[in-house]
């Protein structure tokens, strides 16, 4: 090849069902573009299932769900059965929100690579998520 | 994964994956394999100014062409940061009505550096969606001031979308994007400065010597879809046009040579990179920058020394004193470097 190989990570920052508040989303979001990673937004109000084809057409490398609305237990199970159902397991999950602190095990068990609150440091979510699209594209051999 | 098998196949994680490799610079092999698979698509670019609603139209667009039943790629494309590489790209936003829809693929791309309104991969994009099967390939591009012209080369139709009081006559005349237009689209129409819009853009109109098509002008106020069955008979209008004068193999034609010439400048480039990198070492720069010689004649010399097929050299690999001679190229080099670290450490 002629050109340099590259190293831009994708990420799709969605933020599902009905909670409207997306400050943080966006916060990270722009961490995570200064950060030399392309970003792509999906707005408010998205299913699992659009979250789910957004990140199989954009290439993502890590979905990043941010969710305040308490209903992450009942969004992460379906956002895993659909990547397993299309043959996308290797994109990598990460949760962010208000998030109580028993549910951070369940969530790992399911998938879940990180979990980061408001009261984390945003630099430790911008390197978390530049070390596992790095080892996912490791893994894949990309 | 071969993406080529699974893009014949109708799999959109291999259509996918190959835009990213397109991104990264190895289209070559997928173009090769799947060129004899494209041409089918009916190609169409939306330009204009940052915020005159070319998402919101892209997504009527979208609507309207479902309804017949056509299948959609879309490529948007949104600016690249110039200090991180990085890239926020929002314009799905206005697209979530379509987001599983099995017969449209929507892919967000990042102008990476490239300055024509487009990316340097859009062109490769637009040829996957093709062979992939898409009837309609619709590309976006970042919004645009009075010079970003290289949709023109991608699409075969070119809508610029523009929007009413946001600059007198003269920038209707001046800007380099009206002369690209097949259509012309007010949106915000009930906006109460359209109407003068609207007459400014017929002026400028009667003014120039169309051959052929003279642009269509619509009206449109795409939040409520008013206006978007008129565009979308424009756009087929175009199309017959184009395809009964002939005039969209004349237009492919032009655009492919255009294409071809710019992989051989790009190849040529970092041949170039290598003899700069070259000149430096040997001390040529610092003559000029010196002043002992002036810059033709630098480049006289290095011209006549220059062979255009040395392998490209990459400025990561240059000795950092080399690096901090060439000026310029360094910058760029430097924070390539610290960026490839960052990210594989």
């Amino acid at each position: 090849m002629m050109s340099m190989p590259t190293h831009t990570f994708r990420i799709v920052v969605a933020k599902p069902g009905l909670d409207g508040h997306d400050r943080g989303a966006k916060i990270v979001a722009r961490a995570l573009r200064d950060a030399g990673m392309e970003v792509i937004y999906t707005g408010l109000h998205q299913t699992a299932e659009e979250i789910v084809e957004t990140a199989i057409q954009e290439d993502a490398d890590v979905i990043g769900v941010s969710i305040l609305s308490g209903a992450h237990m009942t969004i992460f199970p379906k956002l895993f059965g659909l990547l397993r159902e299309r043959d996308a397991g290797d994109i990598v999950v990460v949760a962010g929100g208000v998030i109580q602190s028993e549910d951070v095990p369940r969530l790992q068990e399911m998938g879940v690579s990180a979990v980061y609150d408001a009261e984390q440091p945003l630099q430790a979510l911008v390197d978390a998520v530049t070390r596992l699209a790095a080892e996912r594209r490791v893994r894949l051999g990309l | 994964m071969d993406v080529v098998e699974g893009i014949k196949r109708g799999d959109r994680r291999a259509l996918a994956r190959a835009i990213s490799v397109a991104e990264g610079g190895g289209a070559a092999p997928l173009v090769s394999a799947l060129f004899k698979e494209t041409g089918r698509a009916f190609t169409i670019g939306i330009t204009g100014p940052p915020g005159v609603g070319k998402s919101t139209l892209t997504g009527a667009l979208v609507t309207r062409a479902r309804k017949e039943g056509k299948s959609v790629g879309l490529i948007l494309v949104d600016p690249s940061s110039p200090f991180s590489q990085g890239a926020l790209l929002g314009d799905r936003i206005r697209l979530s009505d379509h987001f599983t829809d099995p017969d449209v693929f929507i892919r967000s791309m990042a102008s990476r550096g490239h300055l024509g309104g487009i990316a340097g991969a859009t062109g490769d994009a637009v040829m996957l969606m093709d062979a992939f099967g898409k009837d309609l390939v619709i590309v976006e591009t970042v919004g645009v001031g009075q010079s970003e012209i290289e949709i023109a080369e991608v699409a075969d139709t070119t809508v610029v979308c523009l929007q009413p009081g946001s600059g007198d006559s003269i920038q209707v005349l001046k800007a380099g994007i009206m002369e690209i237009a097949d259509i012309f689209v007010v949106n915000k129409a009930d906006h109460p400065m359209a109407g003068q819009l609207r007459r400014e853009i017929r002026v400028m109109m009667t003014m120039l010597d169309w051959q052929g098509w003279a642009p269509a002008l619509v009206m449109t106020q795409a939040t409520a879809g008013e206006g978007v069955d008129q565009l979308w008979q424009a756009l087929w209008s175009h199309r017959a046009y184009l395809q009964e004068s002939g005039e969209l193999r004349v237009k492919r034609a032009s655009a492919f040579a255009h294409e071809v010439r710019n992989l051989i400048v790009g190849r040529l480039a970092g041949a170039v990179d290598g003899a700069m990198a070259a000149a430096a070492v040997s001390g040529l720069m610092e003559q000029v920058a010196d002043r002992v010689l002036d810059p033709y004649a630098a480049a006289e010399q290095i011209f006549q020394r220059f062979d255009p097929k040395a392998p490209h050299s990459p400025g990561a690999r240059l000795a950092p004193r080399v690096r901090a001679t060439v000026k310029g190229f360094h910058k760029a080099s430097e924070t390539e470097t610290a960026h490839h670290h960052k990210m594989i450490v």
